[in-house]
């Protein structure tokens, strides 16, 4: 038997995520038309005798996170439960604190998935992968190649390139170590707990030592990456499985449109029926586009590629959506234009007003570049990234919002370009 | 009775209209912008008008024959060259800028002038900046503050400034008179000025020859439009638009305070506000241009950009967005 942990963080992580993460929890931030969440749930139900997913974090039980894992467990037909931390323990403080209930029924092996990845989730892969190298109670990073760059921005692999053991591991350096990067997808069996109590019993000790200072340093606050993954690489315990199918991290809400894409094309696989197509008196659609089947869109509309249109938007005559997500109950009012933006829950946007960002995305033509969601400023100037309006905001006719980040519940009066409006 | 029009360089305010067209020619409110003045003129009973011109004469001289065979035009070059041409009766002559648009009084100028029997009488818009021409010798104030339609004695001799050489000189000897201007007055030498220009214009059709200006459903304030121009629907056009002959503007556009000259095509879905564009021209689907965007001819904005106070140069095409003002080569 398998199990799946997905960590999920709190309210504070996600702070680049905002306005966004106001309103609903990060995890639960819609790409490509579902929660980002529910990805790692469709993909761990494909694996064969999988039985139950925990998601594991600090967020206060919440009414939205509350439907989600009921509307989930009806539609998968699994157990997935949230296990709430009594505080951020950390990657792997949070399984450690709650290995009792990962332990019971005696799973084999369990993965242990970052919510904030985009990915193709090759996890049946990995258990393969498990079972034809290394030792048999070994653990599973899953990596992939990074620019040179842009891979000290990640926890970097150095392996054996014959067995694919992992003989370095070092937590985003400060100078280059490796083009192979962790996915935060890991395949682990029980022992990981002797690994990580045997970090928990000296963080114990160290305390009794130390002066007690802040929360950081208590003793159940385990990170995976730099507590164990560092002293079990060379160990011949830890692999990678290196992957070349799509991977992102989903950090800054630029990202979250690029993660859409990726997901948007992965549809024509995993879930065709999620992909709007031409229909006679529907809008014109280019390339991949989610249309929530609520939504309400004028048939002189022009949609695509990459956009995903939430529950009960209502789109106007002539109005063009690119390279954007419609979140649930906005209003795109006649011949407005959207391009590269997030428009917030319940937003509207003005006839003829053009809301337009500037996309973040990799390098087309390095196909190991990753997406930068590094800083909001850079030289003390807001750095041109995609435009996002939060819930409730109201755009009104015949503007430009460029480049701007629009906090919730604002009425603006004129065109805004490059600020960030409170 | 005769006038001169002083139409001289190259205009490269005016650019990048005026890189295929000489300024005279450009059309302001549907209709070249010498053409106004050469109208007002032979209302006012002038039958022979002298062009003192440099630049693209042929061209400006062939369409003035085609566009208008009541008068007769010639092509002097150096404005002193026209003194043989106004000199032959002994009547007082009109002289007039080019790049100056308002509402021509040249009979009451002509009345006013001969009211008070001395040599000239500038047209002034302002009676302050009157008062300074006065007391300045060397005034470049004035240059900007009047309109210059100037009947003055034939006998005068023409130095190459009126402005500099021969107003202070009249005004020294008590000759020169000034008749304070009605209405709007504007120097449409430069994209900016064109519009608002257009925009004072519009507005005194509006009150001489309303019948001109298109209303009804879609149509805002004071719109002209050329009867062969085509408008597609739900747009809405105006306040203070001239669309010109053939224009093609398709469905769900808005146009605001914008010249589209002849020939062009605004695709569906744009947004345009305070823009002249070139003709022959086309601007894509959902693109928005605005702060004085200049297309010159036969330029090509792609679907779904935006031009934010754009000079393009013209045969152009546009494929990436002009989020600052700037001139495209
Ligand atoms: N349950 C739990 N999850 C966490 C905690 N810290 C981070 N995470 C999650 O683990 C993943 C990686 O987070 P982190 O290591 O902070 O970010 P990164 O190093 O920039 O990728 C994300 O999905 C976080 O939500 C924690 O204390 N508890
Ligand atoms: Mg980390």
């Amino acid at each position: 038997m398998l199990k799946a942990i997905i960590l999920i963080g709190g309210p504070q992580k996600g702070t680049r995520f905002r306005p966004l993460s106001f309103e609903v929890p990060k995890p639960l931030f819609p790409v490509a038309g579902v929660p980002m969440l529910q990805h790692h749930i469709e993909a761990c139900v494909k694996v064969p005798n999988l039985k139950e997913i925990l998601l594991i974090g600090f967020y206060q039980p919440n009414e939205e996170l509350n439907r989600f894992l009921f509307n989930a467990q009806q539609e998968f037909k699994m157990p997935i439960r949230y296990l709430q931390e009594f505080a951020a323990l950390g990657t792997g403080g949070g399984i450690y604190h709650f290995r009792d209930q990962i332990l019971s029924g005696s799973p084999e092996a369990f993965f242990v998935l970052n919510a904030d990845v985009c990915s193709a989730f090759p996890l049946t892969e990995m258990l393969n992968f498990q079972k034809e190298h290394g030792e048999p109670n070994s653990f599973v990073i899953l990596g992939t190649t990074a620019n040179r760059k842009q891979s000290m921005n990640y926890g970097c692999i150095v392996e054996n390139e014959k067995t694919n053991e992992v003989l370095h591991y070092v937590e985003k350096p400060s100078t280059f170590v490796s083009d192979i990067i962790n996915c935060g997808i890991y395949l682990f069996n029980p022992e990981i707990f002797q690994h990580i109590g045997a970090v928990f019993q000296k963080n114990q000790q160290d305390m009794l030592l130390e002066e007690p200072t802040n929360g950081w340093h208590r003793a159940e606050a385990i990170r995976l990456e730099q507590d164990i993954f560092t002293s079990l690489a060379g160990q011949g315990k830890l692999y990678v499985y290196k992957t070349l199918s799509f991977w992102s991290q989903i950090k800054s809400a630029g990202s979250a449109i690029y993660a859409s894409r990726l997901y948007l094309n992965q549809y024509h696989t995993t879930h065709p029926e999620r992909l709007a197509s031409n229909k006679e008196g529907g809008p014109k659609i280019t390339g991949n586009v989610y249309i929530h089947p609520t939504a309400n869109i004028d048939p002189t509309a022009v949609l695509g590629p990459n956009v995903s249109i939430g529950t009960g938007v209502t789109i106007g005559a002539g109005v063009r959506v690119r390279e954007s997500i419609i979140l649930h109950g906005a209003t795109l009012q006649d011949q407005c234009c959207v391009l590269n933006s997030i428009v917030g829950w319940d937003s509207t946007i003005g006839k003829w007003s053009r809301v337009e960002g500037t996309p973040s995305d990799p390098n087309p033509n390095d196909p190991f570049a990753k997406i930068d969601s590094e800083t909001l400023f850079r030289d003390g100037k807001l750095t041109p990234s995609i435009t996002i309006l939060g819930c409730n905001v109201n755009i009104p006719s015949e503007v430009i919002i460029l480049n701007s980040i629009v906090l919730p519940h604002k009425d603006l009066n004129r065109s805004f370009k490059n600020q960030i409006i409170l | 009775m005769k006038a001169l029009i002083l139409v001289g360089g190259y205009g490269t305010r005016l650019r990048p209209l005026t890189l295929s067209v000489p300024k005279p020619l450009v059309e302001f409110c549907n209709k070249p912008i010498l053409l106004h003045q050469v109208e007002a003129l032979v209302k006012a009973g002038v039958n022979h008008v002298v062009l003192a011109v440099s630049y693209m004469s042929e061209l400006l001289e062939r369409e003035m024959r085609v566009q208008e065979q009541r008068v007769s035009s010639k092509t002097p070059g150096p404005l002193a060259l026209a003194r043989e041409l106004l000199n032959v009766d002994n009547e007082p002559f009109f002289v007039l800028n080019s790049d100056v648009i308002c509402d021509f009084p040249f009979k009451d100028l002509l009345q006013f002038h001969r009211g008070h029997g001395k040599e000239g009488t500038i047209v002034v818009r302002n009676h302050q900046k009157y008062v300074l021409y006065v007391t300045l010798v060397e005034n470049k104030v004035l240059k900007k503050s009047t309109a210059i339609l100037l009947p003055v004695q034939p006998n005068k001799k023409l130095p190459t400034s009126i402005e500099k050489e021969i107003f202070p000189v009249m005004a020294g000897e008590s000759h020169l008179y000034a008749m304070e201007l009605q209405g709007f007055w504007m120097d449409i030498g430069q994209p900016k000025d064109f519009l608002t220009g257009m925009c004072m214009y519009l507005h005194s059709l509006r009150q001489h020859a309303p019948e001109r200006l298109r209303t009804g459903p879609g149509f805002l304030g004071n719109v002209l439009v050329d009867p062969t121009a085509q408008i597609g629907e739900n747009c809405t056009i105006g306040p203070n638009v001239t669309i010109g002959a053939g224009v093609v503007v398709e469905d769900g556009v808005r146009i605001k305070r914008c010249t589209v000259l002849k020939g062009s095509r605004v695709r569906s879905h744009s947004w345009l506000e305070s823009c002249i564009v070139g003709w022959s021209s086309s601007v894509g689907q959902w693109v928005r241009m605005e702060n004085v965007t200049v297309l010159g001819e036969d330029v090509i904005v792609n679907d779904e950009l935006y031009l934010n106070g754009a000079n393009v140069l013209p045969h152009k095409s546009i494929n990436e967005s002009v989020p600052e003002p700037r001139i495209i080569m």
